[in-house]
């Protein structure tokens, strides 16, 4: 049996009276891609905030490849890269010391440090930018960055919030593209946050979050079927409906 | 994680504050630009107005200048250690923080981390301000440059302490005015920094026990008595402790199940 690269049971979260998660539970298995699917202020945020301990968890378990982030923290987040909803890049530093910066958090040495950011700075096709303070790199050009260095303590996990926000067609599509592959080829379990239905494509696994709850789970023909919808969008707003008119 | 993993994410984070640093040139400025304007300016019209007699580590008359020095290098260290804690709320506000806070090394020695690598630039413009102070004739004996280090370091430590302390309680940039006036400026007048204490005790017993429980009394008087080679112990101890208090606080406050932290999200 495979152990879940990502697994979380029962989750609640509240801030004050507001209960802004409730009973959320699914696993994403290793190589899996996972698009969890919510309008904004669904909780995804919250959820990813927990994962990867901003906030303390109250209700319920997350686990990282079987180990609860609770009771083994660092394993956890040394498993774990997080691209943010919020941007995080020192704009001051440039590319390569943002990247070396990450590593030395991670305990890596230089020397391993200096290969792995060529491998991941090639890879997301910013070579020739390595040295340009991360100020003068587009929107999109800074996520690309963001996501190589989630990559470089090597994790099997990664947690994306919201990654595509504000980009263009292009940046949006590159960034897909690249995070399928990474999961295609090596494995790596994705969970990939959003509020836009046309990032799950065909054939995704989507999890469709609605205020703090999920609402549906499945592959994207799986959902179609359930709810007898002609396209995702379709289904999304039914499923998000559904409750609110009950 | 093996020890050298803790090793190479101190010399990151210093080497990242470092950095910053560098590209704020204007950071550097005004903090020597500060104290430079209180000797220059304050130094010179106080030095008729303010007498001072001789008490230790002095053994003799002094100028007022020179009196002044080890508060001034407080100053520098008290400034650097606020700005240090204005960067945090500035990280946690632009979400950089979260980059650190994910680091799979303990969170009570990423916030130890950032704070000996505030140390670090703290002491080496505080040794910037003694190199510009020998145009004021402050010079203590060469040996005083050496044992200052030590002392330097710790008050940097116990000021940056408080720096982090605060930056975990402060909620937005904004608030940061309000540590000026309720924090600096209280601790630096409420302090042997500008007047000995014994002047002080003259005026108001009151304000006399005020300065005595002000760490940064202390920071001033171990720097003092390092700069002539000497130790002031008491003062060592108090701000060891403070260190120790400070630091502690500013974990719990960091830390998302119980300190600050967990409440803020909670509202």
């Amino acid at each position: 049996m495979t152990i879940p690269a990502f697994a979380v049971e029962g989750l609640g979260h509240r801030f004050g009276q507001r209960q802004v998660l409730r009973g959320v539970s699914f696993s994403i298995n290793p190589g899996e891609f996972t698009v969890l699917l919510g309008l904004n202020g669904a909780g995804k945020t919250t959820l990813f905030s927990l994962a990867t301990r901003l906030y303390a968890q109250g209700e319920g378990a997350i686990r990282v490849f079987g180990m609860d982030i609770q009771r083994q923290p660092l394993r956890c987040l040394q498993q774990m890269g997080a691209v943010f909803q919020q941007p995080t890049l020192d704009l001051d530093l440039s590319l390569e010391q943002n990247l070396y910066y990450h590593c030395a958090l991670h305990g890596i040495s230089r020397r391993d440090a200096a290969r792995r950011i060529a491998v991941e700075v090639e890879r997301v096709g910013l070579s020739d930018r390595r040295r340009d303070k991360a100020r003068q790199l587009s929107g999109g050009q800074r996520r690309r960055v963001e996501i190589a260095r989630a990559l470089l303590h090597r994790p099997q996990l990664l947690l994306l919030d919201e990654p595509t926000v504000g980009l263009d067609i292009s940046s949006r599509q590159f960034l897909l593209d690249h995070v399928r592959q990474l999961c295609r080829e090596e494995g790596l379990a994705a969970l990939w946050a959003t509020h836009l239905i046309d990032e799950a494509g065909d054939g995704a696994r989507v999890i469709v979050l609605h205020r703090g709850e999920v609402r549906a789970d499945g592959a994207t023909g799986a959902i179609l079927g359930a709810t007898r919808a002609p396209s995702l969008r379709a289904a999304f707003e039914t499923l998000v409906q559904e409750r609110a008119a009950a | 994680m093996r020890p050298i993993h803790y090793l190479r994410c101190l010399i990151g984070v210093s080497l990242r504050e470092w950095l910053r640093f560098l590209n704020q040139r204007g950071r550097f400025f005004s903090a020597l630009v500060r104290p430079l304007v209180w000797l220059a300016i304050f130094a010179t019209g106080f030095q008729f107005v303010l007498g001072v007699s001789i008490i230790p580590p002095y053994d003799t008359y002094i100028p007022y200048s020179i009196y002044i020095a080890p508060g001034l290098i407080a100053m520098i260290l008290m400034f650097n250690g606020m700005l240090s804690s204005l960067s945090m709320v500035y990280d946690r506000e632009m979400g950089s923080m979260r980059v650190l806070m994910v680091s799979p090394l303990p969170r009570w020695f990423l916030l130890t981390a950032k704070l000996f690598a505030g140390v670090i630039v703290s002491v080496l413009q505080a040794y910037a301000f003694l190199a510009i102070a020998l145009f004021w004739e402050i010079e203590p004996p060469w040996y005083g440059y050496i044992a200052v280090l030590p002392a330097l370091i710790l008050s940097g430590l116990m000021l940056g302490a408080l720096g982090l302390l605060l930056s975990s309680a402060i909620r937005q940039l904004e608030n940061f005015a309000s540590v000026m006036n309720f924090v600096i400026f209280p601790m630096f007048f409420a302090s042997s920094a500008l007047y000995p204490l014994w002047h002080v005790k003259e005026a108001s017993l009151l304000l006399y026990r005020i300065c005595l429980a002000n760490p940064f009394t202390h920071a001033v008087e171990l720097i003092r008595f390092a700069l002539y080679g000497q130790v002031e112990p008491v003062s060592a101890a108090v701000l060891v402790a403070a260190t120790i208090i400070f630091l502690a606080l500013a974990v719990y406050g960091y830390d998302p199940a119980k300190g600050l932290m967990a409440r803020r999200t909670a509202e």
